[in-house]
């Protein structure tokens, strides 16, 4: 694994953008900073501006709206990223799928590495999502790097 | 050549490394302060390998130049200084005249980079922590200067950081007066904000204008700025100690209380960052302007009168 993407993987920044969500899972993410949690061990910080961040966590069922704004904040973030949908609503939409102002789900418009289930999901659920996209990266550039 | 070999190793690496840190050691203790177990040792310096790895971006309608040379001259400057600190704090005997002066007018530039950066980057959020950074900038500089002012005093009208050294290990650290005291408590204040930590950490606001001046800063632009402040959490502090506490000296037991000066420095600062909340800008004109420099004035008088 390059230099790089190990530096990522121990610095993670992470950027949160609701698309519409209830408040739940936004109070979720919040509750991994906190004392009995603590992601700030794993180097993980809550950054406010995209350009800082390295991982996107999308929440929310993403309405016509904030769809724009998500594709857009996906294109201004500077890459290697990553991107996690956290919930129900942002995995497929949960009880709005047959809403109106739903169209698509969020994985249709922006290239999810990671989805995390729950709704909302617990922060040891977010965590252990959050170690099962780490694996990934590894192991995806294993794959790279023996063929 | 030996100037060459103090500006990369004293100047640069020794700087970064203690600076890096420091600013392990203020994450750790904030996050000791707030119940958690904090980020591991070497995590500054992942976090700048990191950066350094990732996309630059420049934001269109920008002015580029500008944009990618600000983080470039506020770390250039930060480098120059902690060379003629450390050249000064080991040999004292080869410093120049004004060059306490410099060292002054070399701290100024840090902000005046972030200033420039965040004019260049053509984000409202950005240009008005740029505005904010400013006039923090005027607010707090009469105060240092007044502060400083005092050590010439007291060390007889010299302008060399050498003769200051030298005065400080014949007669005691300045200090240990009346005047000394003061100033220091005004310099560690003023340091605060020139570090932009947390009373004072109003142009970059994470909550209200969202890293304000670094906004639109990403990839190396970013791990530049990062790498200042921290060297800047080495600097400053050094500064003060070679000023007010007598410098670091490297034999025996002295390398210990140099040590210790450092540490309680820093321990001092996040102590401060992590037991108040952020103040207003006018605020801040008016805390600075007011009460602080009254302080300073009292010192210097003191100073004049002897004490």
């Amino acid at each position: 694994m390059s230099m790089k993407l190990k530096a990522l993987l121990k610095s993670a920044w992470v950027f949160h953008l609701s698309t519409g969500s209830c408040n739940n899972c936004d109070i979720e993410i919040l509750d991994c900073l906190t004392p009995r949690f603590d992601i700030e061990r794993f180097g993980m910080l809550l950054v406010g501006s995209i350009k800082h961040a390295d991982v996107l966590l999308i929440t929310g069922s993403g309405n016509r709206k904030s769809m724009e704004r998500a594709k857009r904040l996906y294109e201004q973030i500077p890459k290697p990223c990553l991107v996690v949908a956290v919930g129900e609503c942002a995995l497929s939409r949960g009880m709005f799928i047959h809403s109106y102002n739903c169209p698509v789900p969020i994985d249709k418009v922006i290239p999810v590495d990671v989805y995390i289930p729950g709704c909302p999901p617990k922060p040891e659920a977010i965590i252990a999502g959050v170690v099962k996209l780490i694996e990934k990266v590894k192991k995806g550039t294993e794959k790279k790097s023996s063929v | 050549m030996i100037y060459i070999f103090y500006f990369l190793f004293y100047g640069f690496f020794l700087t970064a490394i203690i600076g890096l840190l420091a600013s392990w050691i203020d994450r750790k203790v904030t996050a000791r302060i707030q119940y958690r177990v904090g980020p591991p040792l070497l995590q500054p310096l992942i976090d700048i390998v990191k950066l350094l790895g990732k996309e630059t971006l420049i934001p269109a309608g920008s002015s580029k130049i500008t944009f990618l040379m600000a983080p470039i001259i506020g770390l250039a400057s930060v480098i120059l200084v902690s060379t003629l600190l450390w050249i000064n704090n080991i040999n004292p005997a080869k410093s120049f005249l004004g060059d306490l002066i410099v060292v002054l007018y070399f701290l100024v530039i840090p902000s005046v980079s972030i200033i420039m950066g965040g004019f260049a980057s053509r984000n409202p959020l950005a240009s008005l922590g740029a505005s904010r950074e400013m006039k923090l900038v005027l607010s707090y500089e009469l105060p240092f200067i007044l502060a400083m002012l005092v050590t010439v005093i007291k060390s007889g009208f010299t302008f060399r950081l050498g003769e200051i050294l030298a005065f400080q290990a014949q007669n005691g650290a300045l200090v240990r007066s009346w005047s000394g005291v003061l100033a220091l408590i005004v310099a560690i204040i003023c340091m605060q904000a020139k570090l932009a930590l947390v009373p004072f950490d109003i142009p970059e606001a994470e909550t209200e204008i969202s890293g304000g001046v670094l906004i639109e800063y990403s990839g190396s632009g970013l791990a530049i700025y990062k790498l200042m402040k921290n060297m800047l959490l080495f600097t400053l502090p050094f500064f003060l100690i070679i000023v007010f506490i007598g410098g670091l000296r490297f034999d025996g037991i002295h390398l210990l209380y140099g040590v210790l000066k450092y540490i309680s420095l820093v321990a001092l600062m996040t102590v401060i960052r992590n037991t108040n909340p952020r103040v207003r800008i006018d605020q801040v004109v008016k805390f600075f302007w007011g009460p602080m420099t009254i302080i300073a004035i009292i010192a210097v008088v003191l100073a004049l009168l002897g004490r």
